[in-house]
């Protein structure tokens, strides 16, 4: 963009003087339009060091240019500003502009992604055992490689990697900073054995997967978008106080070259293998392995199994008769009803949010577009002056411009600290996702379950059946009585398989609960944080915009008099 | 140029002393809405007070409509030619809004504006016109109002058009040259580039001032969205965190109510004044068109008397005896001349007089219009910081418990 590192800093003397103002103004990118959603204004402005529009960028940079400035604000504040205000600081500004200060923030208590960091002085209420633990997970330097394939066509097979660079004290990591280059096929495939090996908890969803074409691939903007979208995964995953200590995640951050995690299969792979099982299990009695019922049956290549466990869902909610175990917990029924109900109160913020940051944005460009104009005034008048009155217009007009200049940056940059505090709501609905996944886990492991539990009732009726009429003969039927054995041969696998089952229920179960109780307590933390964040970036921008157009008014104020 | 009654218009002049001083205060009010259907129109209580003698009695009070307040323009407009005659608001193009409260005010403002400013005005206060405005009872009224015809019914921007049209006829017809005729005054010409120019800027930026009213609209609407979002919210949560949720959802619906009354303020004391400047300089437009038919008019004479002149030589020459006739025309036409000169040199004198009067009266206008937004703004900035920061204890409490 317009060396946008430069302008920022040229900003910052802005206030000095009008005439810089007016230069500055008049080269302004206020005219650039190129202004962000709200949706991926969040993927882009959480990450302090993008080339994005040098009004919003300026602000949280590194060493902050606003934060000289306030010095002069501070005499003209309001004489009237409470004085049992107990925020320190004699202004918000202040208070705003320091915990925004890039990464710095986020080695505090564990790995918060930026939108939660708004108040660093604050100790959140979170993790205070394993507040001498620090995780830290960068994304960066975005690489296109070459798949080596024997393709045809030559560079159809290129794909982007990117840099992920750990720091951490965790001993379990063995190391306290490392690197390597992985793709996004590998995310997907974390995130795959993520969801395998962690039923029953909420797992962070990872960033989409995006169908377009190549091209699109690998344009910036779409490369930068998914650096920022991964790096707020990762992080994320590395909040998890349980996933953080295991070995997936360690795995995909250490090991360097190709990811040792096994891959996904495609679907196609999967049905072919399940049709080969499938004649075994048609001839003959095929029990779920027990390795395997820990999975859910969906997604898996047991296809005769994936046909029970449906019937079986089908006779719960049509059959006549109740299955033998049922989610009898009235205490999770009542909080996924919470839960469902919450969620769609955040989907409604949310949006309202996004109205709020638009109506904030637009605000800000009018403002800005009656400044110019009214520069473009002041320049006429003062080019075609002829009598005095004329030039004292054309003052007066420029003191009123300029601080609308500024009101709309203000404006502006406000959105900005808006968009990322209210960020979080945003967050929480992704939360949401990996909330009915955990559900789901449990009701399918329920299902699986249930499933086994009538197969054992059916497979015992029909032993007992076959011992009543072998009974009967005397001698017993070979046949018949090798059949016997083998249906008691079956009854045990089962058995066991049911076992197996419950207690990975039971596991998964206890897993939601904790997880619930996690949820709630870091949204509340999480929710007030971005309440204050709010509320104090609105204050501190309040107070700067008074203070603009304070100003004009004492400059002015021969004219009150004048007027009834 | 005595300035004694130049003062800001204002909906009140009240009189320094009661009988010493010669005053003449006017006010529009009491607006309400007459007739039915299409034919429906708002009728306005005009209150005079004064001393003037050539006034019957000290106070009056009419009733008035939109196009009496025409009549009046057009009137003053004929009359008083080289003076900038106040603007009027626009006729409303958009029936929707005809009799929006928001609409209604603002042009009985403006019109209470445009009255007061004929009385202050030295010359114009005394024209019988504003004389007949403000004391005929309704049915004179509605008959002088009923005979206007033709040209005065024209808006100042149609009077430019007839201005180059005929211009272009004249020109042609009677001079034989293409081009038209206008002064090569360099100072004039400068004046008539900076008003033109001038509309432009004026205009855009009178857009953007109506753009920002739009804009504290709906950043009032999505606020007081955001705070009853935010309040149901507040319910899901419970406890202290919901009751934070709550406040602040109330905080956000009260700085709603007040954006949408700051609003409403640039609305009325800075897009309205912005809005006023720039039918300020349509009118002088209109007087620019009006000195250049009074130019053009001047010099037509001219050419003609100098024809005539020749004509007269001749026929005295050859002793001819249409010279009589030919004299007494030739002294009516120069009688004419020496009117169209005096008429325009009159209108050069005003012009020059109203321009630094114009301009001093807008660097005035402009400077109260500006301290009124600042002031507006500042409350705005003001209350919103108050109110967020009073949340602030309340969140403290919540983070400790």
């Amino acid at each position: 963009m317009m060396g946008s590192e430069n302008n920022g800093f040229e900003e910052a003397h802005l206030y000095a003087s009008r005439e810089e103002m007016e230069n500055h103004v008049l080269n302004d990118p206020l005219n650039n339009k190129s202004y962000l959603s709200y949706r991926s204004a969040l993927s882009s402005l959480s990450e302090t060091h993008n080339p994005l529009s040098p009004p919003i960028v300026a602000a949280p940079a590194d060493s902050d240019p606003l934060l000289s400035p306030p010095l002069q604000y501070r005499d003209l504040r309001k004489p009237n500003v409470p004085d049992n205000s107990y925020i320190e600081p004699p202004s918000y500004a202040d208070v705003i502009f320091s915990p925004f200060d890039g990464d710095s923030v986020n080695d505090v208590n564990g790995v918060e992604s930026p939108s939660r960091s708004s108040d660093s002085s604050q100790s959140l209420s979170r993790s205070p055992s394993s507040s001498s633990e620090y995780i830290k997970i960068t994304v960066s330097n975005p690489l296109k490689e070459q798949e080596l394939s024997n393709s045809i066509v030559p560079g159809s097979n290129t794909y982007v990697t990117y840099l992920i660079t750990t720091r951490t004290n965790i001993p379990e990591f063995g190391g306290s900073e490392f690197s390597v280059r992985r793709r996004f096929k590998d995310v997907v495939t974390l995130s795959d054995r993520l969801a395998e090996s962690y039923r029953g908890f909420f797992i962070p969803p990872r960033p989409d997967k995006s169908i377009v074409e190549s091209q699109v691939m690998q344009k910036q903007e779409f490369v930068e978008q998914r650096r920022v979208a991964l790096e707020k995964y990762l992080r994320r995953l590395a909040a998890h106080p349980v996933i953080k200590k295991g070995d997936e995640l360690k795995v995909f951050l250490q090991v360097q070259g190709k990811l040792p995690l096994s891959s996904t299969t495609d679907v196609a792979s999967r049905v072919l293998d399940g049709a080969v099982k499938l004649p075994k299990q048609l001839l003959g009695e095929s029990v779920v392995a027990p390795d395997e019922v820990v999975q859910p049956a969906k997604g898996g290549r047991d296809l005769l199994r994936l046909f029970k466990e449906l019937k079986q869902s089908m006779a719960n909610d049509w059959g006549g008769s109740k299955p033998q175990v049922v989610e009898e917990d009235k205490e999770f029924l009542e909080n996924k009803k919470r839960i469902q109900d919450l969620e769609q109160k955040v989907n409604n913020a949310s949006s309202q949010a996004e109205s709020l940051v638009k109506a904030q944005q637009d605000m800000g460009e009018t403002m800005g577009e009656l400044g110019l104009a009214f520069i473009k005034l002041t320049k006429f008048e003062n080019e075609e002056a002829i009598d005095n009155s004329q030039r004292v217009r054309a003052a007066d007009m420029k003191g009123l411009a300029t601080a609308a200049v500024k009101a709309s940056r203000f404006y502006r940059e406000l959105n900005a600290q808006t968009v990322k505090n209210l960020d979080t709501l945003h967050e929480y609905l992704g939360m949401m996702l990996a909330v009915h996944s955990a559900f789901t886990d449990r009701s399918s492991a329920l299902l699986t379950v249930q499933t086994l539990l009538s197969e054992l009732s059916s497979l015992e009726s029909r032993a007992e059946k076959l011992e009543a009429a072998s009974s009967k003969i005397f001698g017993g039927d070979r046949s018949r009585i090798r059949k016997i054995e083998e249906l008691k041969e079956t009854l045990r696998a089962t058995e066991d398989a049911k076992n197996v089952a419950s207690r990975e229920y039971e596991r998964i179960k206890e897993n939601n609960r904790s997880e619930l109780e996690r949820l709630d307590r870091e949204r509340h933390a999480d929710f007030l944080n971005m309440l204050k964040g709010f509320v104090v970036s609105q204050v501190g921008y309040a107070e700067k915009i008074a203070n603009v157009w304070t100003k004009v008014v004492d400059e002015t104020s021969g004219y009150a008099k004048e007027s009834s | 140029m005595n300035s004694t009654q130049r003062s800001v218009s204002g909906s009140t002049q009240s009189p320094r002393s009661p009988s010493s001083q010669p005053y003449l205060s006017v006010s529009v009010t009491d607006p309400v809405k007459l007739g039915n259907g299409v034919q429906a129109y708002i009728s306005y209580r005009v209150i005079t007070k004064t001393n003037f003698p050539e006034y019957q009695g000290s106070e009056k009070i009419v009733i008035r409509r939109y196009s009496d307040f025409v009549w009046l323009r057009d009137r003053l407009f004929e009359k008083y030619k080289g003076i900038f005659i106040p603007p009027l608001p626009e006729k409303s193009a958009v029936e929707k809004f005809r009799f929006t409260a928001e609409f209604i005010e603002m042009r009985r403002q403006a019109l209470d504006i445009f009255v007061n400013r004929i009385a202050s005005h030295s010359e114009l206060q005394q024209s019988e016109d504003l004389r007949t405005f403000l004391q005929a009872d309704e049915e004179t009224m509605e008959r002088l109002r009923s005979q206007e015809t033709g040209i005065f019914k024209k808006k100042p921007s149609d009077l430019m058009q007839i201005f180059k049209d005929v211009q272009s006829k004249v020109s042609d017809v009677v001079l034989g040259k293409e081009k038209p005729v206008e002064e090569s005054n360099p100072e004039y010409e400068k004046l008539k580039h900076y008003i033109f120019e001038l509309e432009n800027h004026l205009t855009e930026a009178q857009k953007h001032a109506y753009r920002l009213v739009k804009r504290h609209r709906e950043l009032g609407q999505s606020l007081s969205d955001f705070g009853k979002a935010v309040k149901l919210l507040g319910a899901c949560e419970g406890d202290a965190l919901g009751k934070a949720f709550s406040e602040l959802g109330a905080k956000a619906e009260t700085l709603s109510v007040k954006l949408q009354k700051e609003a409403h303020q640039i609305l009325m004391n800075f897009e309205e004044p912005m809005k006023d400047y720039v039918r300020a300089v349509q009118s002088i437009k209109a007087t620019i068109a009006e000195r250049a038919n009074a130019f053009r008019r001047q010099c037509e004479l001219a050419e003609t008397i100098k024809l005539k002149e020749i004509n007269l030589d001749k026929l005295m020459l050859t002793r001819s005896d249409r010279v009589g006739e030919a004299e007494i025309e030739y002294k009516e036409l120069k009688a004419e001349s020496e009117e169209a000169t005096r008429t325009f040199e009159t209108i050069v004198r005003l012009m020059n007089e109203e321009i630094v009067h114009f301009q001093e009266q807008k660097t005035l206008d402009m400077g109260i219009a500006f301290h009124e937004f600042a002031k507006g703004q500042a409350r705005l900035a003001n209350g919103i910081a108050d109110a967020w920061r009073s949340l602030l204890p309340k969140l403290e409490l919540c983070s400790s418990s």
